[in-house]
Protein backbone atom coordinates (compact mmCIF):
# COMPACT_ATOMS: atom_id res chain seq x y z
CA UNK A 1 0.00 0.00 0.00
CA UNK A 2 1.11 2.95 -0.84
CA UNK A 3 2.50 5.52 2.24
CA UNK A 4 1.35 9.08 0.96
CA UNK A 5 -1.28 9.68 -1.91
CA UNK A 6 -3.16 12.33 -3.29
CA UNK A 7 -6.36 11.95 -5.24
CA UNK A 8 -7.54 14.61 -7.48
CA UNK A 9 -5.88 17.74 -5.33
CA UNK A 10 -6.80 21.28 -6.37
CA UNK A 11 -6.19 24.64 -5.18
CA UNK A 12 -6.77 28.16 -6.48
CA UNK A 13 -5.93 31.32 -4.96
CA UNK A 14 -8.41 33.64 -6.44
CA UNK A 15 -8.42 32.98 -10.21
CA UNK A 16 -5.22 31.25 -10.61
CA UNK A 17 -5.12 27.45 -10.10
CA UNK A 18 -1.57 26.72 -8.44
CA UNK A 19 -2.51 22.77 -8.11
CA UNK A 20 -4.43 21.23 -10.66
CA UNK A 21 -6.00 17.56 -10.35
CA UNK A 22 -3.10 16.50 -8.76
CA UNK A 23 -2.72 12.50 -8.09
CA UNK A 24 -0.09 9.97 -7.46
CA UNK A 25 0.89 7.59 -4.65
CA UNK A 26 4.16 7.24 -2.85
CA UNK A 27 5.32 3.82 -1.92
CA UNK A 28 7.08 3.34 1.35
CA UNK A 29 10.90 3.83 0.88
CA UNK A 30 10.57 5.27 -1.86
CA UNK A 31 12.17 8.58 -2.92
CA UNK A 32 10.14 10.93 -5.82
CA UNK A 33 11.81 13.84 -7.20
CA UNK A 34 9.39 16.93 -8.38
CA UNK A 35 10.81 19.38 -10.72
CA UNK A 36 8.83 22.27 -12.73
CA UNK A 37 9.31 26.04 -13.60
CA UNK A 38 9.02 28.86 -10.69
CA UNK A 39 5.37 29.11 -10.31
CA UNK A 40 4.22 25.49 -11.44
CA UNK A 41 3.16 24.91 -8.06
CA UNK A 42 5.96 22.75 -6.28
CA UNK A 43 5.73 24.14 -2.68
CA UNK A 44 1.87 24.64 -2.72
CA UNK A 45 1.85 21.35 -3.27
CA UNK A 46 4.18 20.81 -0.26
CA UNK A 47 1.38 22.97 1.74
CA UNK A 48 -1.62 20.89 1.05
CA UNK A 49 0.70 17.50 1.84
CA UNK A 50 1.70 19.19 5.19
CA UNK A 51 -1.95 20.79 6.41
CA UNK A 52 -0.52 24.38 5.97
CA UNK A 53 -3.05 24.83 2.60
CA UNK A 54 -6.70 23.16 2.72
CA UNK A 55 -7.25 21.75 -1.24
CA UNK A 56 -10.32 22.95 -2.96
CA UNK A 57 -10.71 19.44 -4.05
CA UNK A 58 -9.54 16.01 -3.55
CA UNK A 59 -8.34 13.97 -0.77
CA UNK A 60 -4.36 13.70 0.85
CA UNK A 61 -3.74 9.97 2.52
CA UNK A 62 -1.61 8.53 4.96
CA UNK A 63 -1.25 5.25 4.91
CA UNK A 64 -4.59 4.51 3.88
CA UNK A 65 -5.91 6.85 5.73
CA UNK A 66 -8.02 10.24 4.55
CA UNK A 67 -6.17 13.27 6.47
CA UNK A 68 -7.23 15.74 4.37
CA UNK A 69 -9.03 17.25 7.04
CA UNK A 70 -6.30 17.07 9.70
CA UNK A 71 -4.00 20.15 11.03
CA UNK A 72 -0.20 20.25 10.41
CA UNK A 73 0.43 19.11 13.96
CA UNK A 74 -1.46 15.91 13.80
CA UNK A 75 0.37 15.16 10.25
CA UNK A 76 3.75 16.22 11.37
CA UNK A 77 2.55 13.57 14.38
CA UNK A 78 1.77 10.63 11.85
CA UNK A 79 5.22 10.94 9.69
CA UNK A 80 4.93 13.91 7.36
CA UNK A 81 8.58 15.79 7.94
CA UNK A 82 9.19 18.87 6.12
CA UNK A 83 12.29 21.31 5.51
CA UNK A 84 11.78 24.93 3.74
CA UNK A 85 13.21 26.70 0.42
CA UNK A 86 13.89 29.35 2.88
CA UNK A 87 15.27 27.76 6.03
CA UNK A 88 13.09 29.02 9.08
CA UNK A 89 14.89 27.94 12.23
CA UNK A 90 14.09 29.04 15.31
CA UNK A 91 16.27 31.84 15.43
CA UNK A 92 16.37 32.20 19.58
CA UNK A 93 17.12 28.80 20.02
CA UNK A 94 20.23 26.80 19.81
CA UNK A 95 20.59 24.49 17.16
CA UNK A 96 20.30 21.85 19.35
CA UNK A 97 17.17 23.18 20.82
CA UNK A 98 15.50 23.36 17.26
CA UNK A 99 16.06 19.69 17.09
CA UNK A 100 14.75 18.62 20.44
CA UNK A 101 10.90 20.88 20.19
CA UNK A 102 11.20 18.89 16.87
CA UNK A 103 11.99 15.34 18.50
CA UNK A 104 9.80 16.31 22.12
CA UNK A 105 6.45 17.50 20.12
CA UNK A 106 6.74 16.15 16.28
CA UNK A 107 8.41 12.91 17.42
CA UNK A 108 6.77 12.13 20.75
CA UNK A 109 10.27 11.05 21.86
CA UNK A 110 10.41 11.26 25.48
CA UNK A 111 12.40 13.61 27.98
CA UNK A 112 15.04 10.71 28.42
CA UNK A 113 14.83 9.56 24.82
CA UNK A 114 14.92 12.61 22.52
CA UNK A 115 18.57 13.92 23.54
CA UNK A 116 20.24 11.07 22.20
CA UNK A 117 18.08 10.81 19.15
CA UNK A 118 19.09 14.61 18.44
CA UNK A 119 22.95 14.21 19.07
CA UNK A 120 23.05 11.31 16.37
CA UNK A 121 21.07 13.80 14.35
CA UNK A 122 23.01 16.71 14.60
CA UNK A 123 26.36 14.45 14.14
CA UNK A 124 24.61 12.92 10.86
CA UNK A 125 24.03 16.18 9.60
CA UNK A 126 27.56 17.55 10.47
CA UNK A 127 25.94 20.02 13.13
CA UNK A 128 27.60 18.95 15.43
CA UNK A 129 30.16 21.57 15.97
CA UNK A 130 27.69 23.96 16.42
CA UNK A 131 24.89 22.92 18.39
CA UNK A 132 24.75 25.39 21.17
CA UNK A 133 25.08 28.47 18.42
CA UNK A 134 21.73 29.91 18.13
CA UNK A 135 20.41 29.10 15.20
CA UNK A 136 19.39 32.54 13.77
CA UNK A 137 23.32 33.22 13.09
CA UNK A 138 23.28 30.31 11.11
CA UNK A 139 25.76 30.69 7.75
CA UNK A 140 23.30 28.98 4.61
CA UNK A 141 24.40 25.95 4.32
CA UNK A 142 23.84 25.25 7.67
CA UNK A 143 20.36 26.24 8.05
CA UNK A 144 19.63 24.32 5.45
CA UNK A 145 21.52 21.23 7.04
CA UNK A 146 19.24 22.31 10.01
CA UNK A 147 16.26 22.15 8.40
CA UNK A 148 17.18 18.71 6.94
CA UNK A 149 18.18 17.98 10.70
CA UNK A 150 14.75 19.40 12.16
CA UNK A 151 12.59 17.49 9.77
CA UNK A 152 14.87 13.92 10.99
CA UNK A 153 14.00 14.76 14.48
CA UNK A 154 10.14 14.57 13.79
CA UNK A 155 11.39 10.84 13.13
CA UNK A 156 9.05 11.10 9.61
CA UNK A 157 8.30 7.94 7.51
CA UNK A 158 7.39 10.54 5.00
CA UNK A 159 10.38 13.32 4.39
CA UNK A 160 9.46 16.46 2.02
CA UNK A 161 12.73 18.73 1.21
CA UNK A 162 11.84 22.08 -0.52
CA UNK A 163 15.24 22.73 -2.90
CA UNK A 164 17.22 22.47 -0.19
CA UNK A 165 20.51 22.34 -2.43
CA UNK A 166 19.56 25.30 -4.06
CA UNK A 167 22.10 27.72 -3.44
CA UNK A 168 25.13 25.71 -2.60
CA UNK A 169 28.47 25.03 -3.67
CA UNK A 170 28.94 21.70 -5.46
CA UNK A 171 31.05 20.53 -2.56
CA UNK A 172 28.78 21.60 -0.04
CA UNK A 173 25.83 19.82 -2.25
CA UNK A 174 27.78 16.35 -2.34
CA UNK A 175 27.77 16.28 1.30
CA UNK A 176 23.90 17.58 1.53
CA UNK A 177 22.99 14.61 -1.29
CA UNK A 178 25.27 12.18 0.89
CA UNK A 179 23.39 12.65 4.09
CA UNK A 180 19.64 12.37 1.99
CA UNK A 181 20.85 8.93 0.58
CA UNK A 182 21.87 8.03 3.96
CA UNK A 183 18.23 9.09 5.36
CA UNK A 184 16.94 7.09 2.24
CA UNK A 185 18.80 4.28 3.04
CA UNK A 186 17.19 3.98 6.41
CA UNK A 187 13.55 3.52 4.33
CA UNK A 188 12.26 6.59 4.80
CA UNK A 189 10.39 7.99 1.73
CA UNK A 190 11.36 11.10 -0.15
CA UNK A 191 9.48 13.55 -1.87
CA UNK A 192 12.43 16.28 -3.14
CA UNK A 193 11.57 19.62 -5.24
CA UNK A 194 14.86 20.94 -6.27
CA UNK A 195 16.09 22.58 -9.60
CA UNK A 196 19.72 20.89 -9.32
CA UNK A 197 19.18 18.01 -11.15
CA UNK A 198 21.78 16.41 -10.74
CA UNK A 199 21.33 16.30 -7.09
CA UNK A 200 17.89 15.09 -7.49
CA UNK A 201 18.83 12.25 -9.86
CA UNK A 202 20.97 11.04 -7.82
CA UNK A 203 18.78 10.22 -5.45
CA UNK A 204 15.67 9.61 -6.65
CA UNK A 205 13.44 6.91 -8.61
CA UNK A 206 10.86 8.41 -10.11
CA UNK A 207 10.50 12.12 -11.26
CA UNK A 208 7.17 13.87 -11.38
CA UNK A 209 7.23 17.59 -13.76
CA UNK A 210 4.81 20.49 -12.71
CA UNK A 211 3.49 22.96 -14.95
CA UNK A 212 0.87 25.50 -14.16
CA UNK A 213 -0.10 23.43 -11.16
CA UNK A 214 -0.78 19.92 -13.69
CA UNK A 215 1.42 17.10 -13.56
CA UNK A 216 2.94 16.50 -16.96
CA UNK A 217 4.66 14.01 -16.59
CA UNK A 218 5.90 10.87 -13.74
CA UNK A 219 8.59 8.45 -14.33
CA UNK A 220 11.83 7.02 -14.16
CA UNK A 221 13.93 9.99 -14.51
CA UNK A 222 15.90 8.76 -17.70
CA UNK A 223 12.48 8.45 -19.20
CA UNK A 224 11.34 12.25 -17.96
CA UNK A 225 14.53 14.02 -19.22
CA UNK A 226 14.29 12.54 -22.66
CA UNK A 227 10.50 13.61 -22.75
CA UNK A 228 9.92 16.28 -25.24
CA UNK A 229 7.24 18.28 -23.50
CA UNK A 230 9.70 18.40 -20.58
CA UNK A 231 12.68 19.19 -23.34
CA UNK A 232 10.49 22.06 -23.99
CA UNK A 233 9.95 23.55 -20.38
CA UNK A 234 13.48 23.12 -19.65
CA UNK A 235 15.22 24.28 -22.68
CA UNK A 236 18.37 25.75 -21.41
CA UNK A 237 18.81 23.96 -19.04
CA UNK A 238 21.16 21.19 -18.85
CA UNK A 239 21.18 18.33 -16.50
CA UNK B 1 22.09 58.25 53.36
CA UNK B 2 19.28 59.27 52.68
CA UNK B 3 20.01 58.79 49.04
CA UNK B 4 21.31 55.24 49.91
CA UNK B 5 17.89 54.82 51.34
CA UNK B 6 15.80 56.32 48.47
CA UNK B 7 18.11 54.15 45.83
CA UNK B 8 17.22 50.82 48.19
CA UNK B 9 12.95 52.05 48.46
CA UNK B 10 13.36 51.92 44.77
CA UNK B 11 14.26 48.87 44.01
CA UNK B 12 11.78 47.40 46.64
CA UNK B 13 9.14 49.51 44.78
CA UNK B 14 10.45 48.46 41.11
CA UNK B 15 10.64 44.17 42.19
CA UNK B 16 6.50 45.01 42.67
CA UNK B 17 6.91 46.65 39.20
CA UNK B 18 8.79 43.53 37.73
CA UNK B 19 5.81 41.31 39.06
CA UNK B 20 3.48 43.65 37.59
CA UNK B 21 5.15 43.05 34.08
CA UNK B 22 6.32 39.64 34.36
CA UNK B 23 2.99 38.11 33.16
CA UNK B 24 2.65 40.64 30.50
CA UNK B 25 6.08 40.02 29.56
CA UNK B 26 5.60 36.30 29.54
CA UNK B 27 2.78 37.10 26.74
CA UNK B 28 3.95 39.68 24.96
CA UNK B 29 7.12 37.47 24.25
CA UNK B 30 5.26 34.37 23.18
CA UNK B 31 2.29 35.10 21.42
CA UNK B 32 2.97 39.34 20.45
CA UNK B 33 -0.25 39.75 22.44
CA UNK B 34 -0.29 42.99 24.29
CA UNK B 35 -3.01 42.62 27.16
CA UNK B 36 -4.69 45.58 28.16
CA UNK B 37 -6.87 44.07 30.91
CA UNK B 38 -3.62 43.01 32.47
CA UNK B 39 -3.42 45.56 35.56
CA UNK B 40 -7.53 44.77 35.81
CA UNK B 41 -6.22 41.54 36.25
CA UNK B 42 -3.87 41.82 38.82
CA UNK B 43 -6.48 43.74 40.64
CA UNK B 44 -9.35 41.05 40.45
CA UNK B 45 -6.63 38.71 41.86
CA UNK B 46 -6.52 41.03 44.53
CA UNK B 47 -10.06 41.05 45.14
CA UNK B 48 -10.10 36.95 44.42
CA UNK B 49 -7.48 36.70 47.16
CA UNK B 50 -9.37 39.09 49.50
CA UNK B 51 -12.12 36.70 48.80
CA UNK B 52 -10.73 34.05 49.42
CA UNK B 53 -9.28 35.15 52.63
CA UNK B 54 -12.60 36.20 54.17
CA UNK B 55 -14.72 33.94 53.13
CA UNK B 56 -12.66 30.71 54.62
CA UNK B 57 -10.50 32.90 57.75
CA UNK B 58 -7.38 32.79 55.60
CA UNK B 59 -4.28 35.00 55.94
CA UNK B 60 -3.70 36.52 52.60
CA UNK B 61 -0.69 34.68 52.17
CA UNK B 62 -2.69 31.77 52.39
CA UNK B 63 -5.65 32.97 50.29
CA UNK B 64 -2.85 33.81 47.52
CA UNK B 65 -2.07 30.00 47.40
CA UNK B 66 -5.62 28.71 46.88
CA UNK B 67 -6.03 31.64 44.64
CA UNK B 68 -2.71 30.65 42.27
CA UNK B 69 -4.87 27.36 40.38
CA UNK B 70 -7.87 29.49 40.23
CA UNK B 71 -5.97 31.99 38.29
CA UNK B 72 -4.17 29.66 36.05
CA UNK B 73 -7.60 28.26 34.88
CA UNK B 74 -8.89 31.66 34.50
CA UNK B 75 -6.13 32.49 32.47
CA UNK B 76 -6.51 29.15 30.39
CA UNK B 77 -10.04 29.69 29.70
CA UNK B 78 -10.03 33.49 28.87
CA UNK B 79 -6.68 32.34 26.31
CA UNK B 80 -8.82 29.37 25.10
CA UNK B 81 -12.40 30.82 24.79
CA UNK B 82 -11.85 34.69 23.61
CA UNK B 83 -8.15 35.41 22.90
CA UNK B 84 -7.54 32.74 20.83
CA UNK B 85 -10.17 33.34 18.50
CA UNK B 86 -8.58 36.80 18.09
CA UNK B 87 -4.77 36.58 17.60
CA UNK B 88 -4.31 36.87 13.96
CA UNK B 89 -1.76 38.62 11.72
CA UNK B 90 -3.91 42.10 12.40
CA UNK B 91 -2.63 43.30 15.94
CA UNK B 92 -5.76 45.75 16.35
CA UNK B 93 -8.56 42.73 16.85
CA UNK B 94 -6.87 41.73 20.54
CA UNK B 95 -5.43 45.15 20.99
CA UNK B 96 -9.35 46.03 21.07
CA UNK B 97 -10.67 42.87 22.86
CA UNK B 98 -8.28 43.25 25.61
CA UNK B 99 -9.36 46.91 25.85
CA UNK B 100 -13.24 45.83 26.24
CA UNK B 101 -12.22 43.28 29.16
CA UNK B 102 -10.57 45.69 30.88
CA UNK B 103 -13.80 47.93 30.96
CA UNK B 104 -15.87 44.21 32.05
CA UNK B 105 -13.42 43.62 34.81
CA UNK B 106 -13.42 47.46 35.98
CA UNK B 107 -17.20 47.45 35.75
CA UNK B 108 -17.76 43.46 37.07
CA UNK B 109 -15.61 44.94 40.09
CA UNK B 110 -17.33 48.00 41.09
CA UNK B 111 -21.02 46.14 40.87
CA UNK B 112 -19.32 43.56 43.43
CA UNK B 113 -17.14 45.18 45.90
CA UNK B 114 -18.32 49.15 45.41
CA UNK B 115 -15.63 51.81 44.81
CA UNK B 116 -14.21 51.58 48.34
CA UNK B 117 -10.60 50.99 48.48
CA UNK B 118 -9.77 47.70 50.12
CA UNK B 119 -6.47 46.64 51.50
CA UNK B 120 -5.10 43.00 51.96
CA UNK B 121 -4.96 42.26 55.94
CA UNK B 122 -1.17 40.90 56.26
CA UNK B 123 -1.11 41.58 60.05
CA UNK B 124 1.93 43.11 62.36
CA UNK B 125 4.17 41.80 59.33
CA UNK B 126 3.49 45.17 57.71
CA UNK B 127 5.26 47.23 60.23
CA UNK B 128 8.15 45.07 60.58
CA UNK B 129 12.04 46.57 59.57
CA UNK B 130 15.06 44.85 59.23
CA UNK B 131 18.29 47.39 59.53
CA UNK B 132 20.60 46.97 56.80
CA UNK B 133 23.57 48.59 58.27
CA UNK B 134 23.47 52.18 57.44
CA UNK B 135 19.67 51.69 56.40
CA UNK B 136 16.70 50.31 56.99
CA UNK B 137 14.02 48.19 55.05
CA UNK B 138 10.52 46.98 55.44
CA UNK B 139 10.07 43.15 55.39
CA UNK B 140 7.09 43.26 53.06
CA UNK B 141 8.89 45.14 50.39
CA UNK B 142 12.05 42.64 50.94
CA UNK B 143 9.97 39.87 50.67
CA UNK B 144 8.24 41.43 47.51
CA UNK B 145 11.94 41.97 45.84
CA UNK B 146 12.65 38.25 46.57
CA UNK B 147 9.38 37.18 45.12
CA UNK B 148 10.46 39.17 42.07
CA UNK B 149 13.36 37.44 41.46
CA UNK B 150 12.38 34.10 42.43
CA UNK B 151 10.00 34.38 39.51
CA UNK B 152 11.70 35.88 37.06
CA UNK B 153 14.33 32.94 37.74
CA UNK B 154 11.52 30.48 38.07
CA UNK B 155 10.37 31.85 34.48
CA UNK B 156 13.51 31.61 33.10
CA UNK B 157 14.54 28.26 34.28
CA UNK B 158 11.05 27.51 32.88
CA UNK B 159 12.07 28.94 29.21
CA UNK B 160 15.36 27.48 29.05
CA UNK B 161 15.30 24.07 30.98
CA UNK B 162 12.34 22.80 30.04
CA UNK B 163 10.27 21.18 26.60
CA UNK B 164 7.39 23.38 27.91
CA UNK B 165 9.45 26.55 27.23
CA UNK B 166 11.20 25.77 24.64
CA UNK B 167 7.70 25.21 22.44
CA UNK B 168 7.14 28.56 24.18
CA UNK B 169 10.30 29.91 22.39
CA UNK B 170 9.75 28.06 19.05
CA UNK B 171 6.35 29.52 19.18
CA UNK B 172 7.54 33.15 19.57
CA UNK B 173 10.00 32.53 17.29
CA UNK B 174 7.58 30.91 14.21
CA UNK B 175 4.22 29.55 14.86
CA UNK B 176 3.32 28.39 11.73
CA UNK B 177 7.00 26.19 11.71
CA UNK B 178 5.86 24.83 15.27
CA UNK B 179 2.98 23.27 13.89
CA UNK B 180 4.92 21.43 11.73
CA UNK B 181 7.32 20.33 14.92
CA UNK B 182 3.83 19.09 16.02
CA UNK B 183 3.36 21.80 18.29
CA UNK B 184 -0.18 23.32 18.90
CA UNK B 185 0.47 26.89 19.37
CA UNK B 186 -3.40 27.63 21.04
CA UNK B 187 -2.59 24.99 23.94
CA UNK B 188 0.72 26.79 24.28
CA UNK B 189 -0.89 30.05 24.03
CA UNK B 190 -3.44 28.51 26.98
CA UNK B 191 -0.82 27.30 29.31
CA UNK B 192 0.95 30.32 29.12
CA UNK B 193 -1.54 32.79 29.76
CA UNK B 194 -2.38 30.73 32.48
CA UNK B 195 1.07 31.23 34.09
CA UNK B 196 0.68 35.06 33.37
CA UNK B 197 -2.12 35.20 35.37
CA UNK B 198 -0.60 32.95 38.79
CA UNK B 199 2.41 35.52 38.20
CA UNK B 200 -0.56 38.54 38.06
CA UNK B 201 -2.12 36.39 41.43
CA UNK B 202 1.43 37.00 43.11
CA UNK B 203 1.75 40.67 42.10
CA UNK B 204 -2.06 41.26 43.44
CA UNK B 205 -1.23 40.05 47.04
CA UNK B 206 1.98 42.15 46.77
CA UNK B 207 0.06 45.01 45.91
CA UNK B 208 -3.03 44.43 48.20
CA UNK B 209 -0.72 44.06 51.05
CA UNK B 210 1.56 47.23 50.05
CA UNK B 211 -1.17 49.89 49.14
CA UNK B 212 -5.29 50.21 48.67
CA UNK B 213 -6.62 49.00 45.55
CA UNK B 214 -10.09 49.64 44.34
CA UNK B 215 -11.78 48.25 41.23
CA UNK B 216 -10.10 51.45 39.08
CA UNK B 217 -6.77 50.41 40.11
CA UNK B 218 -5.40 48.52 37.25
CA UNK B 219 -4.74 50.59 34.24
CA UNK B 220 -1.95 52.68 35.83
CA UNK B 221 -0.76 48.86 37.07
CA UNK B 222 -0.81 48.50 33.40
CA UNK B 223 1.18 51.43 32.37
CA UNK B 224 3.86 50.84 34.59
CA UNK B 225 4.45 47.31 33.73
CA UNK B 226 4.34 47.94 29.94
CA UNK B 227 6.92 50.63 31.02
CA UNK B 228 8.94 48.05 32.53
CA UNK B 229 8.78 45.74 29.58
CA UNK B 230 9.17 48.32 26.81
CA UNK B 231 12.94 49.42 28.80
CA UNK B 232 13.86 45.74 29.65
CA UNK B 233 13.40 44.63 26.08
CA UNK B 234 10.20 42.50 24.37
CA UNK B 235 11.15 39.13 24.96
CA UNK B 236 13.77 39.30 27.61
CA UNK B 237 12.30 38.32 31.52
CA UNK B 238 15.71 39.32 33.09
CA UNK B 239 15.56 42.66 31.03
CA UNK B 240 12.01 42.75 32.71
CA UNK B 241 12.85 42.77 36.12
CA UNK B 242 15.43 45.86 35.24
CA UNK B 243 12.89 47.81 33.53
CA UNK B 244 10.74 47.40 36.75
CA UNK B 245 13.72 48.25 38.81
CA UNK B 246 14.40 51.54 36.34
CA UNK B 247 11.33 52.86 37.31
CA UNK B 248 11.20 51.77 40.78
CA UNK B 249 14.28 53.90 41.10
CA UNK B 250 13.24 56.78 39.10
CA UNK B 251 9.84 56.70 41.40
CA UNK B 252 11.58 56.68 44.80
CA UNK B 253 15.01 59.52 43.38
CA UNK B 254 11.30 62.09 41.79
CA UNK B 255 9.75 61.59 45.20
CA UNK B 256 12.84 62.69 46.96
CA UNK B 257 12.95 65.33 44.99
CA UNK B 258 9.63 66.39 45.56
CA UNK B 259 6.58 64.07 46.41
CA UNK B 260 4.99 65.57 43.53
CA UNK B 261 7.59 64.17 41.00
CA UNK B 262 6.91 60.53 41.86
CA UNK B 263 4.85 59.58 39.30
CA UNK B 264 6.58 61.45 36.54
CA UNK B 265 10.28 60.85 36.66
CA UNK B 266 8.74 57.14 36.37
CA UNK B 267 7.60 58.57 32.93
CA UNK B 268 10.23 60.26 31.95
CA UNK B 269 13.16 57.49 33.00
CA UNK B 270 10.91 55.39 30.36
CA UNK B 271 11.52 58.05 27.67
CA UNK B 272 15.17 58.33 28.42
CA UNK B 273 15.51 54.33 28.07
CA UNK B 274 13.31 54.70 24.55
CA UNK B 275 15.79 57.55 23.31
CA UNK B 276 18.46 56.13 23.78
CA UNK B 277 17.92 52.45 23.94
CA UNK B 278 14.97 52.11 21.27
CA UNK B 279 14.90 48.54 21.28
CA UNK B 280 15.25 48.31 25.34
CA UNK B 281 17.91 47.62 27.53
CA UNK B 282 18.11 43.55 26.51
CA UNK B 283 16.55 43.19 23.47
CA UNK B 284 15.94 39.47 21.54
CA UNK B 285 19.19 38.25 19.52
CA UNK B 286 16.67 37.23 16.10
CA UNK B 287 13.53 38.73 15.41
Amino acid sequence: MAILSLQGVSKSFGALRVTDDVSFALEPGEALGIIGPNGAGKSTLFNLITGNLRPDQGRVMLDGRDITDETPMQRCASGIGRSFQIPQPFGNLSVYENLLVAARFGGGLAATEAPAHCMDILRRTGLARHADRKAGGLPLLDRKRLELARAMATRPRVILLDEIAGGLTDAECVELVATIRAIHAEGTAIIWIEHVLHALTSVVSRLMVLNFGRMLMIGAPDAVMAAPEVREIYLGIEA
Amino acid sequence: MIWLDTLLQGLMLGGLYALFAAGLSLVFGIMRLVNLAHGDLIVLGAYLILGLGSALGLHPFLAAVLALPLMFGLGWLLQTALLNRVLGEDILPPLLVTFGLSVVIQNALLMGFSADSRKLPVGPIEAQALPLGPVTVGVMPLITFASAILVIWGLNQLFYRTALGRAFRATSDDPVTAQLMGIRPRSIFAIATGIALVVAAIAALYLGARANFDPATGPARLLYAFEAVIIGGLGSLWGTLAGGLVIGVAQALGAALNPEWQILAGHLAFVAVLLLRPRGLFPRAHD
